[in-house]
C-alpha cells in the first residue's frame, strides 16, 4: 500500500503539450477519480503513472519511491484496461495467476491467491474457461481479479466500464466500490463519466486540456464548483448558465428580469460586473413540486417547450430570459408543452461566476 | 397427374443447373484421379499403351515397400521439409518483428520483401546454380578473394553441401511467406494485452514469449500449411540445381517420381509412388491444420 505523488508532471509529444505540469497527492488507501472530457490528459496521466508512457518532465513517486525511470514491471502497480486486455490464449485461472507466475511465486502461493481473488469476485465457477467464453461483465471481473492477486501498491483503472452496457455498468460500479472497501488499496480511476466519478471517488480530480480544474470530494465539487467548466461537467443534467449583469438592485438577466443576489455572495458582487448565474435543474421547479426549499428563493415565469416524463420526475426544457433552461418537476404533476409555469429558483444553492474568467465568485 | 409432373420437374431444376459444374469437376478432377489410380494397378509404360489393360493388382505398391531408393527419398523429403519450414519460420519471424518496429518506410520494405516470391522457381534455381557453381560460381569466387578458402568448395557436388544449397535457395525464395503472414499477425495484435503483461511484471522477452508468440502461432500455422504443401511437391529448384544428383543424393520424392515416370517411362510405378507421396502431403496438411484449429479456438471470440 502506498500513496502516489505527482509533481509538475508534463507530457509532450514533440511540441504539443498534452499534460501541463500537474501536481497531485494521492493518499494511501484513497480512491481518486480523474475525470474530464476526452482529450483532457487523464488517460495519459494514468499511463504515465503506470509507466506505459514516458514522462517529459516532472516527478512521479509511488510510496515515496521515485519511479520516473522504472519500467512498469518494477513499479508494483496493477492496471485494469478499458478493453479488459485479458490474455486470450490462457484460461481465467492462468490469466489471474500470470503475474505471480512471472514473479516466480511458488505454485501453492499462486493457486491460493487465485482462489482468494476468484472468491472475492465470484469467478470460482469460471476458472477453466478462456476469455472468449466469457461475457463482458465476467471479463471485466477477471481483469480486476488479475489486478488484486498481485497485492500491488496501487490499482490503476483506465475507463474500465465504458465497454459495458448501461445496466451492467451500474452493477460493476457497485462491485468496484465493494471491492475497494474489501481490499482497501490506493486506486486511481480514469473515466469520462461524471456519474462514475461521483459515485466511486473519495476525491475527484477534474481535468481539462491537460490542467487540473478542481480537486475535491464529490460533494465539494458538486456544491462548490470552482469554475464554470466544473459546474457544467459535474451533475446531470448539467447546470443552467444564465448570463447576467450585476446592478444595485440585483442581477439583471438578458430579458430585463431582475433577480436578487444570493445572500452568501452579496459582498462579492461588484456592480456592473458581467456574471453568469449557475442554477442546477433540481433548483428550478414549481412551488411544491420540487426539492423542499426553505432558503431564499426567487420566482420566475417559464414557458415549457418540451417535457420528458421519467416516472418519478419530469425533465422540462423551457425558456427563461430568451435562453433554454432545464428544470425538474417532481411527482405526479404532469406538464404539457406550451404550459406557462411559475417556478421558484433556490437562490441559496445558486452559483455566480465571473463571465470573463469563468471562476466562481465564492472562491474569490 | 400434371401436378406430379410439375413437382418432379421442380425437383430436377437444381440438378440441371449444377450439371455444368459437376461435369467440369468430373472431367478435370475425378477423371485424372481415377485414371492415375487405375494405372498404379497396372505395369503401364508410356511407350507401350497396351499395358494399360494389364492389371497386376498391388504389385507396384508391394515393390514400392521394398524400394530403398524410394524410402530414402521419402525420408529426405521429410527432413528437407522440417529444416526448410523451421528456418523459414525463424527468419520470417525475425524479419516481421524488425519491420513491425520501424515507423518509416514500412510499406516499401513490405513490398521489397515480396520480391523473391515474384520469380519463377526455375529461374531461382538457375540463379543459385550459378552462385553455388564450384568453378565459376560467385560464392566460391568471393570466398577465395577474401582469402577464406584456397580451394573450390564443391557446393553442388558434395551430398550434404548440395542439400544445404537447395534448402538455401528454397529459404531465400519463400521466407517472405512467413514474414508476410506473421507481419499481418503483428498488425492485428491488440496492444492492450502487451501493456497488461508489462504492468503484470513481464520483461520484453517474457512479453514476447508468453503473449506475442501464442498470438502469432495461428498465423505461423497458416504459413506452415501453405508451405508444407509447397515443399512436399518441391521439384523445380531441385531439378534445376542438382537434378537429384550427385548419384541420387539430393533426390526428393517428386524428382524420383518424375524420373521413374518420364525418363524410365514406368508410369504405373510412378503413379503408385505419387499416391504414397500424396499421403505425406495430406498428413502434413492435416497436422498443421489441426494445430491451427487448436491455436485459433481461444482467439475466436476474443476482442
Amino acid at each position: 500500500m502506498a500513496g502516489i505523488t505527482l509533481r509538475n508532471l508534463v507530457k509532450a509529444y514533440g511540441r504539443v503539450r498534452v499534460v501541463h505540469g500537474i501536481d497531485l497527492d494521492i493518499g494511501n488507501h484513497e480512491f481518486v477519480v480523474l475525470v474530464g472530457p476526452s482529450g483532457c490528459g487523464k488517460s495519459t496521466t494514468l499511463r504515465m503513472i503506470a509507466g506505459l508512457e514516458e514522462i517529459t518532465s516532472g516527478e512521479i513517486r509511488i510510496g515515496g519511491r521515485l519511479v520516473n525511470d522504472l519500467p512498469p514491471r518494477k513499479r508494483n502497480i496493477a492496471m485494469v484496461f478499458q478493453n479488459y486486455a485479458l490474455y486470450p490464449h490462457m484460461t481465467v485461472r492462468d490469466n489471474l495467476g500470470f503475474g505471480l507466475k512471472i514473479a516466480g511465486q511458488p505454485k501453492e502461493v499462486v493457486a491460493a491467491r487465485v482462489q482468494e481473488a476468484a472468491d472475492i469476485l465470484g469467478l470460482a465457477q469460471l476458472l477453466d474457461r478462456t476469455p472468449a467464453e466469457l461475457s463482458g461483465g465476467q471479463r471485466q471481473r477477471v481483469a480486476m481479479g488479475r489486478a488484486i492477486v498481485r497485492h500491488p501498491d496501487a490499482f490503476l483503472f483506465d475507463e474500465p466500464l465504458s465497454n459495458l452496457d448501461a445496466k451492467l455498468r451500474g452493477q460493476m460500479r457497485a462491485e468496484i466500490k465493494k471491492l475497494h472497501q474489501k481490499v482497501n488499496n490506493t486506486v486511481v480511476y480514469v473515466t469520462h463519466d461524471q456519474v462514475e466519478a461521483m459515485t466511486l471517488a473519495d476525491r475527484i480530480v477534474i481535468m481539462r486540456d491537460g490542467h487540473i480544474e478542481q480537486t475535491g470530494t464529490p460533494m465539494e465539487v458538486f456544491n462548490r464548483p470552482a469554475n464554470i467548466f466544473v459546474a457544467g461537467f459535474i451533475g446531470s443534467p448539467p447546470m443552467n448558465q444564465l448570463p447576467c449583469s450585476a446592478e444595485a438592485g440585483g442581477l439583471r438577466l438578458a430579458d430585463g428580469t431582475v433577480l436578487p443576489v444570493p445572500a452568501r455572495l452579496a459582498g462579492k458582487v461588484r456592480p456592473g460586473a458581467a456574471l453568469i448565474l449557475g442554477v442546477r435543474p433540481d433548483d428550478i421547479s414549481p412551488e411544491g413540486s420540487g426539492l423542499l426549499a426553505t432558503g431564499e428563493g426567487a420566482m420566475v415565469r417559464l414557458t415549457v417547450d418540451i417535457a420528458e416524463p421519467l416516472g418519478m420526475e419530469s425533465l422540462l426544457y423551457s425558456r427563461l430570459a430568451g435562453q433554454e433552461v432545464q428544470s425538474k418537476v417532481f411527482g405526479p404533476r404532469l406538464v404539457s408543452p406550451g404550459e406557462v409555469l411559475d417556478c421558484r429558483i433556490a437562490l441559496d444553492r445558486a452559483h455566480l461566476f465571473d463571465a470573463a474568467t469563468g471562476r466562481s465568485l465564492e472562491a474569490a | 397427374m400434371a401436378r406430379i409432373l410439375t413437382s418432379r420437374r421442380a425437383a430436377l431444376t437444381p440438378l440441371l443447373l449444377l450439371l455444368p459444374a459437376i461435369a467440369t469437376m468430373l472431367f478435370v478432377v475425378a477423371l485424372p484421379l481415377v485414371f492415375s489410380l487405375w494405372t498404379s494397378f497396372t505395369p503401364y509404360r508410356l511407350t507401350r499403351p497396351d499395358t494399360l489393360y494389364d492389371v497386376i493388382g498391388l504389385r507396384n505398391y508391394i515393390r514400392l515397400m521394398s524400394d530403398a531408393a524410394f524410402w530414402v527419398a521419402f525420408g529426405r523429403t521429410v527432413l528437407f521439409l522440417a529444416i526448410a519450414l523451421n528456418v523459414e519460420f525463424l527468419l520470417g519471424l525475425g524479419i516481421a518483428l524488425l519491420i513491425n518496429r520501424i515507423t518509416w518506410g514500412q510499406r516499401g520494405l513490405r513490398t521489397i520483401m515480396m520480391f523473391p516470391m515474384m520469380f519463377s522457381p526455375i529461374l531461382v534455381g538457375f540463379q543459385f546454380k550459378f552462385i553455388f557453381n564450384d568453378n565459376i560460381g560467385i560464392l566460391n569466387n568471393a570466398l577465395q578473394s577474401l582469402g577464406l578458402t584456397d580451394q573450390a568448395i564443391p557446393w553442388l557436388v558434395d551430398a550434404r553441401l548440395a542439400m544445404f544449397s537447395i534448402i538455401f535457395a528454397e529459404v531465400w525464395m519463400s521466407t517472405s511467406v512467413f514474414a508476410i503472414l506473421l507481419l499481418a499477425g503483428l498488425f492485428a495484435m491488440p496492444r492492450d494485452p502487451l501493456e497488461a503483461a508489462k504492468v503484470d511484471g513481464c520483461n520484453a522477452w517474457q512479453v514476447f514469449r508468453h503473449i506475442m508468440l501464442p498470438f502469432l502461432m495461428p498465423f505461423a500455422f497458416i504459413a506452415m500449411t501453405i508451405r508444407s504443401l509447397d515443399v512436399a511437391r518441391a521439384y523445380d529448384i531441385v531439378a534445376v540445381m542438382t537434378g537429384g544428383g550427385p548419384a541420387g543424393r539430393t533426390e526428393l520424392l517428386w524428382t524420383l517420381i518424375a524420373r521413374v515416370g518420364y525418363d524410365n517411362a514406368r508410369m504405373g510405378q510412378a503413379n503408385a509412388m505419387a499416391y504414397v507421396s500424396t499421403l505425406l502431403s495430406v498428413l502434413f496438411t492435416w497436422y498443421f491444420f489441426r494445430k491451427l484449429v487448436a491455436a485459433r479456438r481461444y482467439m475466436g471470440g476474443a476482442q
